[in-house]
């Protein structure tokens, strides 16, 4: 199977000379459809530049990064976008929806830049809020939404449409614990439907819920977790 | 978890035996912590020796047994779910003797000795995320036993970060010389 998301020896540097910083030193991070995988790391460990890149919002300074099996610096700048548009859905910790759109038409954005009629667009973004629970806050706009529904908007706006990639970056940091459960139930359900995602996250709690765990220090991937165990083990204790 | 206690809890709602207490017990702390049926049995004798639960007599010691709460046991109760749990002297962690153990000795670096805890404990929280995760979402008991070990574990961790990060402040500052005597595995070191 084709890993929906592929980094392979990508580094990243900012600056040049005294003042050059390595964001990002070879990481290699593969992640499949139905996957979620955490990025874990402090704050300056290179956590959101692995995003940005992997989400093509930035470009890596060596390496390579696929998605879908597509080489990103093959591509034009024009697939590159259609790809952000079409295949790639973002979550960030400030939701970033527009306050002067509703809740459907935030969520039916991305549909209508790529091009859908209206009325299409409107009524899969509202299929959408549905499926997320969110049917009776539809024609709401952000300012009367609670943080916990704001960001159940953003989710569904990064699901719609075809979506297979699902980044998030501290996608719960600015909701209690509760509500931040629940957005992490939303995105690891959206996995398991089929799209591949990365969380990444400072929070521990958070980041348990993926299904591997990698550990980002100074730039560098230096550890992560083992795949899921089987079933029957869950309430098992480590292995000996 | 004092088995006594959580026993008169079950018993405050009405006459029970020792196996559907088992079963109870199990059931209402998500089945996170087993408990054998004996040991059930033993701390009901002993309730029952310091008056806070009675049974009757004729059904012998068989299992099917009732036993009530009695006065006495409510008020023992009530006085420990009011009682805050011993918190004042601090436990002799065995991971915080480890990490300033890694600090003192020769050639060992602190870093992956703290990331290897940091991976263990991540590991184990995936595991009861998992179990909450695919629980009834109205199966209470289980996400509030879980909940209370995820945030116990996640402040281990962040025990652990606030460690790695003191010590990448303090390496900064004094630039130390560690001598590497062991060939750890996958060493992570915060100096380039």
């Amino acid at each position: 199977m084709t890993a929906m998301l592929e980094l392979r020896g990508v580094s990243k540097v900012y600056g040049s000379g005294p003042t050059e910083v390595n964001a990002l030193q070879d990481i290699d991070l593969s992640v499949d459809r139905g996957e979620m995988v955490a990025v874990m790391g402090p704050s300056g460990s290179g956590k959101s530049t692995l995003l940005t890149i992997a989400g093509s919002l930035e470009e890596a300074t060596s390496g390579d990064v696929l998605v879908d099996g597509s080489e990103l610096r093959a591509m034009s700048a024009d697939d590159r976008a259609r790809l952000r548009r079409r295949s790639i859905g973002y979550v960030f910790q400030d939701f970033n929806l527009l306050a002067g759109l509703t809740a459907t038409e935030n969520v039916a954005l991305p549909l209508e830049l790529d091009g859908y009629q209206s009325s299409v667009a409107h009524a899969t973004g509202l299929e959408m809020l549905r499926t997320l629970g969110l049917a009776d806050r539809a024609s709401s706009f952000p300012d009367d939404l609670s943080g916990g529904e704001r960001q159940r908007v953003a989710i569904a706006r990064a699901m719609v449409g075809n979506r297979r990639l699902l980044l998030a970056d501290e996608p719960s940091g600015a909701l209690d614990s509760v509500n931040g459960e629940a957005v992490m139930r939303l995105l690891r359900d959206a996995c398991k439907r089929g799209m591949a995602g990365v969380v990444v996250t400072h929070d521990a709690q958070l980041a348990a819920w993926a299904d591997r765990v990698v550990f980002l220090r100074d730039g560098r991937m230096v550890d992560h977790t083992p795949p899921p165990p089987t079933p029957d083990s869950l309430l098992s204790g480590p292995e000996e | 978890m004092s088995v006594r206690h959580a026993l008169l809890a079950l018993l405050a709602e009405g006459p029970k035996f020792g196996l559907r207490l088992q079963q109870e017990f199990e059931s209402r702390t998500g089945e996170v912590w087993p408990l054998n049926v004996g040991q059930v049995y033993t701390t009901l004798q002993r309730l029952e020796r310091d008056g806070l639960v009675e049974s009757d007599d004729e059904g012998g010691d068989g299992p099917q047994k009732d036993f009530r709460i009695t006065a006495e046991g409510r008020r023992e109760l009530t006085e420990w779910l009011q009682t805050p749990p011993d918190t004042d002297i601090p436990p002799r962690d065995e991971l915080v003797i480890k990490v300033l153990v890694a600090l003192r000795v020769p050639g060992v670096d602190v870093h992956p000795v703290i990331q290897a805890h940091r991976r263990h404990l991540v590991e184990v929280m995936q595991r009861y995320t998992r179990v909450k995760a695919e629980a009834a979402e109205h199966d209470l008991g289980l996400a509030l036993v879980v909940d209370a070990e995820l945030f116990r574990l996640e402040g281990v961790v962040r025990w652990l970060d606030a460690a790695d990060a003191r010590l990448g402040r303090l390496e900064a500052s004094i630039d130390p010389v560690p001598v590497d005597l062991s060939g750890t595995p996958d060493r992570v070191s915060g100096r380039r």
